[in-house]
């Protein structure tokens, strides 16, 4: 298995931590391909969390639009995003590595609740460590995750949101290694994590292809995902990048003025190494990690995963930008069109597509990643619904 | 080889006398931009072997609260590799010194510092550049977030330069990979005494005791014994002393409460009441 994509990516970790990743590696190696594996994980996907997804046509937005839209619909499962397709896998995967535990940093909360709902399914327990900033924002995911029987640690140093979150969760995994496997949440970190969660998150384009090819008998001309740590995104182009498709990544821009913390490493970043990986990253000229900031606490994330940088760096996919208010922009068309509430993660990819409307031509098949539903948002939609109207 | 090493010399030189040597830690700008540097001469003064000067980095996995805190301070008070290497050059330190750093400001100094525009031209190769400001003021340099697999780019920026790049192992590396180390090590290796992170502990862990046998069949260099030691007796846990002891947070947590260097090493310059090795 390559630890790297390109110049991105590897195992910048203490060596304390390297005897459990390889271990991972080796659990990957022997269960992923296996038969009864395949099956359970399937069973739990399509019985428990709901797949496979729709793929839905929106006629109203479309035709505001000029091109043809349809959404993968990850926001239709239990627990209301696609970080259950991931949580599912390694949670079953860590059971059959004998561990008891999982652990995991959450920054919005999605990837906590999926991790401890898996966890309670499965009969693991679970740690959540989510920092305290988020856990102030986040109150209903932090009682979804008590009630599901997960521990909830604050974080309360650092910039006490998912960055320390994630060092911290780090720090648990060195000192509880043995009984702990550690559920990274997106396709980032150190090796084997990106390919492990990209593996997880390519049902997406898996399903997608094949619904494409059963509706239109082609694959679409555009696929659009929001880009925080990389997995919905890296899971929605997988299948994808073989084929002619243009793909498009969008970062968050915050507040979009100018100096603003953002999440948007791949446009405003370099080179960085952060949480076991070389990637690109928010920082100083010293190498000290930038605060980052969004609207969407998902893709509230200073670097990206490794595969991303890659893909940029080659040019097979654009990363875009889309800010805090053209996030809200998309949220409120999707709503207003179709009925549906996107989460503010995935209404950063509708965001960008009104603004790039124009540039996209009539009639394109345009899919976008629908990673999540807005419930967990509406308090912040709400008190931002000034910026909506004006 | 490890001969020519400085900081090998230091420790065989109090092996000499019949103790460890002393290798105290602290992060830079610790207790504040100013003591710092004078708490580094009254080191010097009070019986230290090597210093290791921590870089403060924003997101130290490997380090307890204290570190951790520290390093967050010392970034908001401007202290930086550079501010560093700058005040090494003017105080002149005698015992050699040792730079410990998470690998990004090392990576984005060395970046900042070299040739060429484009991305690919200023990757891990640019490295070079460190060895070059460092000498003659660093002597080592330990990354605790760049293992063997990572530590290429690392060594080829340092070996053959005078700066020992120190192997870290713990309680869960196997002789295997200690093998493997065992061929790129210089210096000294530093055992961590715990599964854990930087930070005052008690007590040594029985684990301690295994992974410096283990590091004692691998390794041919000094053995550096750190995380969680504060005083001489917790050594009483061990058969046989390693090489150097290495303590961090018992000695910042005391300059931070006000303590002075000198008192915080007394108890280390008393005859030392144990075997050696
Ligand atoms: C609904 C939703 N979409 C997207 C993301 C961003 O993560 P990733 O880039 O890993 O898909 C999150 C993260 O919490 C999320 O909850």
């Amino acid at each position: 298995m390559k630890a790297y994509y390109g110049e991105f990516g590897g195992q910048y970790v203490p060596e304390t931590l390297m005897p459990p990743l390889m271990e991972l590696e080796e659990a990957m190696d022997v269960h992923l391909a296996d038969q009864t594996f395949q099956s359970e994980l399937s069973d739990l996907l399509n019985n428990y969390a709901g797949r496979p997804t729709p793929l839905t046509l929106c006629p109203t937005l479309s035709k505001e639009l000029g091109f043809t839209v349809r959404l993968k619909r990850e926001d239709l499962l239990h627990t209301g995003s696609h970080k259950i397709n991931n949580a599912l896998g390694q949670a079953l995967l860590a059971q059959k590595m004998g561990k008891t535990e999982l652990v995991a940093e959450t920054g919005a909360g999605q990837h906590g609740v999926a991790v401890a709902t898996v966890a309670a399914r499965l009969g693991l327990s679970a740690t959540i460590f989510m920092g305290s900033v988020d856990v102030e924002r986040q109150r209903m995911n932090v009682e979804r995750m008590r009630l599901l029987g997960a521990k909830v640690e604050s974080v309360s140093h650092g910039t006490q949101t998912l960055k320390d979150a994630i060092n911290e969760a780090l720090r648990y995994w060195i000192v509880n290694q043995k009984t702990v496997h550690y559920c990274f949440g997106t396709a980032a970190g150190p090796h084997p994590f990106p390919s492990l969660v990209r593996g997880f998150q390519s049902i997406i384009s898996l399903e997608a292809r094949d619904a494409y090819q059963k509706i239109i008998g082609r694959s679409p001309d555009m696929v659009v995902a929001a880009v925080g740590g990389g997995s919905n995104s890296i899971g929605a182009f997988a299948h994808f990048i073989p084929l002619v498709v243009d793909l498009v990544g969008v970062e968050a821009a915050g507040t979009g003025e100018e100096g603003c913390y953002n999440s948007a490493p791949i446009n405003l970043g370099r080179p960085g190494i952060l949480h076991g990986q070389r990637s690109m990253l928010l920082q100083t000229a010293s190498g000290q990690v930038l605060p980052s900031h969004s609207i969407s606490a998902g893709l509230d994330y200073p670097s990206v995963g490794p595969e991303h940088s890659y893909l940029h760096s080659i040019g097979r996919v654009r990363y875009g930008l889309a800010n805090d208010r053209e996030a809200l922009e998309g949220f409120s068309l999707l709503a207003r069109t179709e009925g549906i509430l996107p989460a503010l993660e995935p209404s950063h990819a509708l965001g960008w597509l009104i603004t790039n409307q124009a540039k996209i031509p009539p009639r394109s098949e345009v899919m976008v990643c629908l990673s999540g539903r807005g419930d967990k948002d509406l308090d912040i939609v709400l008190s931002h619904l000034d910026a909506i109207k004006n | 080889m490890s001969a020519q090493s400085k900081l090998t010399a230091a420790i065989l030189a109090a092996t000499q006398k019949k103790r460890p040597a002393r290798v105290p830690f602290l992060t830079a700008g610790c207790p504040n931009v100013n003591r710092f540097w004078e708490c580094l001469v009254e080191l010097e003064e009070n019986g230290a072997d090597i210093i290791e000067i921590g870089v403060p980095f924003s997101d130290p996995v490997a380090d307890g609260p204290l570190i951790a805190a520290a390093s967050q301070k010392a970034i908001e008070d401007g202290v930086d590799l550079a501010w560093i290497l700058e005040g090494l050059k003017k105080i002149k330190l005698k015992v050699p010194v040792v730079l410990m750093s998470y690998a990004n400001p090392l990576a984005q100094y060395a970046w900042d510092r070299s040739e060429g525009a484009n991305l690919s031209q200023r990757s891990l190769a640019s490295l070079k550049v460190l060895a070059h400001d460092f000498r003659p003021y660093v002597s080592g340099v330990i990354c605790p977030d760049v293992p063997l697999e990572e530590s290429g780019p690392f060594h080829l920026a340092f070996d053959g330069t005078g700066i020992d790049l120190i192997v870290l192992v713990g309680p869960n590396t196997s002789s295997e990979r200690m093998a493997k180390y065992a061929r790129l090590a210089k210096g000294y290796v530093y055992v961590v005494s715990v599964l854990g992170t930087t930070g005052v502990r008690r007590d040594l862990s029985l684990e301690a005791r295994a992974s410096l046998a283990r590091a004692r069949a691998a390794f041919d260099l000094p053995l550096a014994l750190g995380f969680g030691l504060s005083e001489p007796k917790q050594l009483a846990a061990l058969n046989k002393s390693p090489d150097a002891v290495i303590f961090g947070s018992a000695l910042m947590s005391h300059i931070i409460n006000g303590g002075s260097v000198k008192d915080f090493m007394a108890p280390w310059l008393e005859a030392f009441p144990f075997e050696l090795r």
